[in-house]
């Protein structure tokens, strides 16, 4: 197995605005009036999870606890909840990125789905000791189509930053 | 000599130590919210930098239904109308005695000196979405502050109780339903007048009445009615019929099973009813204060 088992690229760095954009449309896909979907992916998990794992200097716990905030405000759901998760997540991320993108998308996908799954538990833990009930099994489901949406999210996330910097016509990428 | 890494390498405080700061930060504010309340006023203000993100979200939403309402078949229009012709011409019966029975239950009342219960102004509101927190059995309705919608408010639906208004928003609101596990509503048994409280159910979509002596007089299939001594709900409308009942000598308590009426997981329209201006005010406690209040005296000059 080689040591990089894809084709590495050199990408432009990211702009901050379109990681935020990317931030806001997941926050709207979340707060889009599903009707209960099973499994429906929590996007701005995944993103998050995303921009923790690429960019660990510009995002970072602090504003995936915001981001959280905000979810919570948004879904009606106890306030801080979505923070806590959230912030646990950006911390397992931004610790585990070196290692995270040694591996194929695949493999990464992998990695997603276990920090995925231990946000939720948290969010669970954290209703029952509330006093909500058990929601069932189904609950999980979101995480496992999150991470199966992992390679499809990462080469769109990273399109603009595979963009060539300038347009010349002599250029070979 | 000490040695100072250049500024370039400087990254803030260990993500350890942020987790545990930020970690704290959302503990003390779950509690603050499940535990006290405190945190609605920070509730709304970061929903107000929601609100754009939740129109938005909507927005796609209403085209479709706009555009599912376009294109709908003559045939199921035409069966709809058939449905509601039949509908009207049953609750016709009813709506000619409803006026000679209003005048005498009005009368009754007086000579009962009972206080009148006037009709309710309502507002008819849509369900929106099932509140995204699967915790939690809540629908969104698109009615909000603007329109007089208040906390606390009892909304139903052409056959019971759906639920009660929790948390108001300029242009939104969420609508607890009775099954969640938080939700308590005062009923009474509609063959005896037993009065009791009913417990949601949780994920069931179901209901417990709770706390009722094992030896009490319910039945199964009997009706449960709003009783309106809470004064939110109206006395008198269908909440839920029992199910199931229960009794086991080990407990005092029988386990009554109930289904809800309304089509708390179903429908789109709902009525929310305003709230009865015409409770009475609560007894001051005057009597009960001056009992206590040598005591209280007492105490203070012991401190």
């Amino acid at each position: 197995m080689a040591f990089y088992e894809q084709q590495q690229r050199i990408l432009s760095p990211a702009k901050a605005g379109y990681m935020a954009l990317t931030l806001v449309l997941a926050l709207l896909f979340n707060l889009l009036p599903w009707r209960n979907v099973v499994g429906l992916p929590d996007m701005v998990a995944l993103v998050l999870t995303f921009w923790c794992v690429h960019q660990p200097r510009k995002i970072g716990i602090g504003i995936a606890w915001f981001v959280g905030l905000v979810m919570d405000a948004g879904n009606g759901a106890l306030l801080g909840q979505h923070a806590f998760a959230y912030a646990f997540l950006a911390f397992a991320a931004v610790s585990l990125h070196r290692r995270i993108l040694w591996f194929s998308a695949w493999r990464q996908a992998a990695h997603v789905l276990v920090l995925l799954l231990a946000s939720q538990l948290l969010m669970l833990a954290v209703r029952l000791v509330a006093g909500a009930a058990f929601p069932g099994l189904t609950y999980f489901a979101g995480s496992f189509v999150a991470a199966a949406l992992w390679p499809t999210a990462s080469f769109l996330l990273l399109l603009p930053q595979r963009r060539p910097a300038g347009m010349d016509e002599n250029r070979s990428i | 000599m000490d040695y100072q890494p250049p500024p370039f390498f400087s990254r803030g405080p260990a993500p350890l130590v942020r987790l545990g700061f930020f970690a704290c930060l959302a503990i003390l504010l779950m509690v603050l919210d499940a535990r006290f309340r405190y945190a609605e006023s920070l509730r709304q203000v970061v929903a107000l930098l929601a609100y754009p993100l939740q129109r938005a979200a909507l927005a796609p939403a209403e085209l479709f239904g706009a555009a599912g309402g376009f294109f709908t078949t003559q045939v199921s229009l035409k069966q709809e109308n058939e449905q509601l012709k039949a509908k009207q011409l049953l609750a016709a019966n009813d709506l000619l005695t409803v006026d000679a029975l209003r005048a005498e239950n009005a009368q009754l009342r007086r000579l009962l000196e009972a206080r009148e219960r006037l009709p309710r102004p309502s507002t008819l509101a849509e369900i929106l979405y099932r509140g995204r927190d699967p915790f939690s059995r809540k629908v969104i309705i698109d009615k909000g502050s603007r329109q007089g919608i208040r906390s606390g408010q009892a909304v139903i639906d052409d056959i019971g109780v759906v639920g009660q208004v929790t948390r108001v928003y300029p242009l939104l609101s969420e609508v607890t339903l009775i099954t969640d596990k938080e939700q308590r509503t005062p009923v009474q048994v509609l063959r005896n007048g037993l009065r009791a409280v009913i417990y949601g159910g949780g994920e069931r979509g179901t209901l417990d009445l709770s706390y009722t002596a094992a030896n009490a007089d319910v039945l199964a299939d009997d009706v449960l009615v709003t009783s309106g001594i809470d004064g939110t709900y109206p006395a008198g409308l269908p909440v839920a019929k029992v199910s199931r009942i229960e009794r086991d000598a080990a407990y005092s308590f029988a386990k009554i099973t109930c289904v809800p009426t309304a089509g708390t997981d179903q429908n789109r329209q709902v009525l929310v009813l305003s709230q009865e201006m015409n409770i009475p005010p609560a007894p001051t406690e005057t009597e009960s204060v001056a009992g206590k209040l040598p005591k209280q005296k007492r105490a203070k000059k012991r401190e």
